[in-house]
C-alpha cells in the first residue's frame, strides 16, 4: 500500500514538473522570420504608367494631370476627397464634448496653432489644389493631388504659400509618368516637416526616415526590409489606417504593432505578460529624435522682435533656430528618452472657444486612460510645451492670422503685431477678440509610434523596476515590483532584523564573557 | 558523551537544500524588491522562479516525508517545558546549566523549536508559497478573458510576500546563533550536517528515554515505534 502511494507521488510530482516546463515552451515561435520574407519582397508595379499616351504630353496646369489620372482610375478621386487627407477633418466623439466635426481645420495646436485664416501657406500639405481660405471650394475632382502621394520620381514638390499647387519647376509630365504606390518619400515630405521643419512636432519622423539604418528604424531601414510607411498604414479606397491624436479622439482606425507581431510575440512568458498593460512602443522605442532635434518648447511670447526693422533668425551651434522673428523662441532635443502616460486610445481636446484656466498649464490634447481601464496600456508620449497668445478677458486660446500676403492684411510674419493679428485670426474663425492678449503655458501630448530599435535596444527589465528615478517614476496607479514599496512594511522589517541581530551580538557576547570567566575561575 | 543519531539522510538533505533555497530566495526576492542590485533584474526574476519552483518540488517531497515517517508529530506544539526552555536561553545557558530538553531522534526539538517551526511549516512557508504562487500566475484585468488569476492589483499580495521575507531574514540571523548554543558550540552543526550528535549523559532525563543508539530502521514510522 505504502509503495504504491510512493509511487503514485513520485509519478506526480514528475508530471507536474514536466507540465510545468512543456507551459513554459508553449508559446507560438515568433513568425518573424515569415514577416521578413513577407516584406522583402519589393512590389513590382503591375503597369508602367511611361507607356500610356494619356501621360505621354505636356501638362501644364497640374488639374490636367489629375483628369488624366481618374480617365483610367475612376471613382479614386471621390474616394480621397472622402478622407481626412482631403477633408481635414473627420465626426468624431470626444469624452466631455460630444460628438464634434473636428481635425487639423478647426483645431489649435501650440505649434503654428491653427490652419484658419493661415490656409494659403498651410495647405501646402493638403492633398488638393487651390485650399486658399476656409471659404475654398471642396467639390472639385479635379483638384484632387495626386501626384503629392503617388510621385515615384521624387521630383514632385509643392509650391510655398501657393495654396497647394504644385511648386512652378516641377515637371508634370515627368512626374504624372512616374507614378505608383506612395513611398517614404510622398509621405515624409509633409509628415516629417509638421510644424514648420524637420522633425519639429513629431520627434520619431523626420527626414532620416528617408534613409534610415537598423539603429535608427528597424522597420524602414534601407539596410533591411526597407519597409515604406504604406506597409503599415494600408488603405481601403484611400482611407489610410492611423491617424494622430493631436486631432483625433476615438480608438478606431489605429495601426497596431500586433497587426502583424501579434499580442503576445516573446519567447519569454513574463514578457508576454506584459503586454497587457505595456505598449510595444514603450520598450521598443527606447529614445526618439535619434538623428535631428525635435520641438521641445516654442515661446511664442518672444516673437516679433525686429534688428533694423527686420525679422532675423538666430542659430546655435549646431545649426538648429533657436530664434525666429516670425516665431520666437525655441528649445530642442535630441535623443530624448520619451515620457510615459496611461493611454486608452481616446483622447479630448481643447476646442475653439472653450475657456480655461490660465493660471494652470492647458492641455491642448489630453491622451485618456488609467491602470483601472481594462484599454489601457502604458505608451510613450513626446510633450511639448508652448507659450501662446490667448484672449485675457475671454479666457480663450487665439487663433492668430500668421501668413502675410502682404503688409497690412494683419497676418503676424509680415507685421510682427499681435493686435492685428489676433483681430484678422479671430474674425477668420468667428469668435469675439476682446483686444487684450496674452501669453499662457500650453501641452500637447504627442504619441511615439516611430523609430522601433531593434530588439538588442529594448528597454531593459531595470530602466523601469528600480528605485532611482526609472523610466516609469511617474506612472501611477499601480504597485510595480522593484520600483514600489509599502515604507512601513520596510521599516518595520529593517527594524525587526536590527533588533534580531542586536539580540545575536548581546547574547553571544555575554556568553562569551560568561564562559571566560569560568574558566579563569575553574 | 555518547553518540547519537538525530538527523535522518533525507532530513538532512531536505535542510541543506531548504537552507540554500532560502538564501538564494532571499537574494534574487530583494533584488526584485529593488533594495541592491546583484544579478540583475531580468536574471534576478528569472532565477527567483526557477528557485521558487524547486522549493515547491522540495516541499512536496518533504510533506510526503513528515507523513508517511510521522515526523510532523515533532513540531506539534506543548507546554511541556517551554517555560523551562526560554528560562534556559535566558539564564541557565549563562551558568552552564544542562539544556532542560533531551535531544532524541523521537523527540529532536525543544519546545521553542516546535513552536517557531510549526510557524514556519504553517504560517511561513506556506503564506511565501501562495504569495508567490499569485505572483507567478497573476494577470492582468482584461476583457472577456480569464487568463490565470483576475485580481486588480500586486500591491496586497508583494506586500504580504514581503512581509514574509523579512520575518524569514530575521528568522535566519537567530537561527544561525542558535546553532552555536548545542552542548558544545559546534555539535548543533555536527549533527545536521553527519546526522549524529554528541549529547552529554544526562542523569535527570526530563523528557523521553533515548529509545536507542542506533539508528531506527529506516522502515519504521514514528508512530509505529511508538506503538
Amino acid at each position: 500500500m505504502k509503495r504504491i502511494f510512493l509511487t503514485l507521488f513520485v509519478f506526480g510530482v514528475f508530471a507536474a514538473m514536466v507540465l510545468t516546463a512543456l507551459h513554459k515552451n508553449s508559446t507560438d515561435t515568433p513568425p518573424l522570420t515569415k514577416l521578413k520574407e513577407q516584406y522583402s519582397a519589393k512590389k513590382q508595379a503591375s503597369v508602367d504608367h511611361s507607356l500610356f499616351p494619356q501621360l505621354k504630353k505636356k501638362f501644364t496646369r497640374p488639374q490636367d494631370v489629375t483628369a488624366a489620372c481618374i480617365s483610367c482610375h475612376n471613382g479614386r478621386a471621390q474616394e480621397v476627397m472622402h478622407s481626412s487627407h482631403w477633408q481635414w477633418e473627420r465626426t468624431e466623439y470626444i469624452a466631455g464634448k460630444g460628438i464634434r466635426s473636428v481635425g487639423k481645420r478647426n483645431i489649435l495646436n501650440n505649434f503654428c496653432i491653427g490652419v484658419t485664416s493661415n490656409e494659403q501657406s498651410c495647405s501646402r500639405c493638403h492633398v488638393g489644389y487651390g485650399y486658399a481660405n476656409d471659404k475654398a471650394y471642396f467639390n472639385d475632382s479635379l483638384d484632387v493631388d495626386c501626384l503629392a502621394c503617388h510621385d515615384n520620381s521624387g521630383t514632385y514638390a509643392k509650391g510655398n504659400e501657393t495654396a497647394g499647387m504644385p511648386d512652378k519647376k516641377v515637371d508634370l509630365s515627368y512626374v504624372a509618368q512616374h507614378v505608383g504606390l506612395p513611398t517614404r518619400t510622398d509621405c515624409g515630405t509633409c509628415h516629417f516637416f509638421g510644424g514648420g521643419g524637420n522633425n519639429v512636432k513629431h520627434g520619431d519622423l523626420e527626414e532620416a526616415l528617408f534613409d534610415p539604418t537598423k539603429d535608427v528604424d528597424v522597420h524602414m531601414a534601407t539596410d533591411g526590409e526597407d519597409m515604406q510607411c504604406v506597409d503599415c498604414h494600408t488603405a481601403q479606397k484611400h482611407q489610410m489606417l492611423g491617424k494622430m491624436y493631436s486631432v483625433s479622439s476615438m480608438n478606431r482606425n489605429r495601426v497596431r504593432c500586433e497587426n502583424c507581431h501579434g499580442s503576445m510575440p516573446h519567447k519569454d512568458n513574463v514578457l508576454n505578460d506584459h503586454t497587457l498593460k505595456v505598449a510595444c512602443q514603450t520598450c521598443h522605442i527606447p529614445e526618439y529624435a535619434k538623428v535631428n532635434p525635435t520641438k521641445l518648447f516654442w515661446d511664442w511670447s518672444k516673437a516679433g522682435k525686429l534688428k533694423d526693422g527686420k525679422p532675423y533668425e538666430l542659430k546655435d551651434s549646431n545649426g538648429t533656430d533657436i530664434y525666429m522673428s516670425i516665431k520666437g523662441s525655441f528649445k530642442w532635443g535630441k535623443n530624448l528618452k520619451p515620457d510615459y502616460v496611461w493611454f486608452n486610445g481616446t483622447a479630448t481636446h481643447y476646442l475653439l472657444g472653450d475657456k480655461f484656466d490660465p493660471s494652470k498649464p492647458l492641455d491642448i490634447n489630453r491622451l485618456l486612460g488609467s491602470y483601472d481601464d481594462p484599454d489601457s496600456k502604458i505608451y510613450p508620449v513626446k510633450i511639448h510645451t508652448a507659450m501662446q497668445i490667448y484672449d485675457t478677458k475671454y479666457d480663450y486660446l487665439i487663433q492668430p492670422k500668421l501668413y502675410s500676403a502682404k503688409k497690412g492684411d494683419g497676418g503676424f510674419w509680415g507685421d510682427f503685431n499681435w493686435q492685428t493679428s489676433a483681430t484678422a485670426g479671430m474674425k477668420a474663425v468667428g469668435l469675439p477678440y476682446s483686444g487684450h492678449y496674452g501669453f499662457t503655458e500650453t501641452r500637447m501630448y504627442w504619441p511615439i509610434n516611430h523609430m522601433v530599435a531593434p530588439k538588442e535596444q529594448a528597454v531593459k527589465c531595470s530602466e523601469c523596476h528600480t528605485r532611482d528615478d526609472g523610466r516609469l517614476a511617474d506612472v501611477g496607479g499601480f504597485y510595480m515590483p522593484g520600483r514600489d514599496y509599502n515604507p512601513w512594511v520596510e521599516r518595520i522589517g529593517l527594524g525587526m532584523m536590527a533588533l534580531t541581530l542586536g539580540g545575536v551580538f548581546l547574547h553571544g557576547g555575554a556568553r562569551f564573557v560568561v564562559s571566560r570567566k569560568r574558566k579563569r575561575n575553574s | 558523551m555518547k553518540k547519537e543519531y538525530i538527523y535522518h539522510r533525507f532530513e538532512r538533505f531536505w535542510h541543506w537544500m531548504q537552507a540554500a533555497l532560502i538564501i538564494f530566495l532571499g537574494v534574487t526576492g530583494f533584488e526584485i524588491h529593488g533594495a541592491f542590485s546583484f544579478f540583475g533584474y531580468e536574471q534576478a526574476v528569472e532565477y527567483h522562479d526557477i528557485a521558487a519552483w524547486t522549493f515547491i518540488v522540495l516541499i512536496a517531497f518533504a510533506v510526503f516525508w513528515h507523513f508517511t515517517k510521522g515526523e510532523w508529530r515533532q513540531y506539534l506544539p506543548t507546554w511541556t517545558n517551554l517555560k523551562a526552555q526560554a528560562d534556559y536561553y535566558i539564564f541557565g545557558i549563562f551558568r552552564n546549566a544542562p539544556h532542560p530538553t533531551k535531544k532524541t531522534v523521537l523527540s529532536k526539538l525543544n519546545p521553542l523549536q516546535k513552536l517557531v517551526y510549526a510557524g514556519l511549516k504553517v504560517l511561513i512557508i506556506p503564506a511565501m508559497v501562495g504569495t508567490g504562487l499569485v505572483y507567478m500566475f497573476y494577470r492582468y484585468p482584461q476583457h472577456n478573458q480569464v487568463l490565470g488569476l483576475n485580481i486588480s492589483g500586486l500591491q496586497t499580495v508583494a506586500v504580504l510576500h514581503t512581509i514574509g521575507a523579512f520575518l524569514l531574514v530575521s528568522f535566519f540571523v537567530a537561527h544561525l546563533y542558535l546553532i552555536t548554543t548545542g552542548s558544545t558550540v559546534t555539535s548543533n552543526l555536527k549533527a545536521m550536517i553527519t546526522g549524529y550528535e554528541e549529547i552529554p549523559e544526562a542523569k535527570d532525563d526530563l523528557h523521553a528515554k533515548p529509545s536507542t543508539t542506533e539508528a531506527p530502521v529506516a522502515t519504521a514510522g514514528l508512530g509505529e515505534v511508538i506503538k
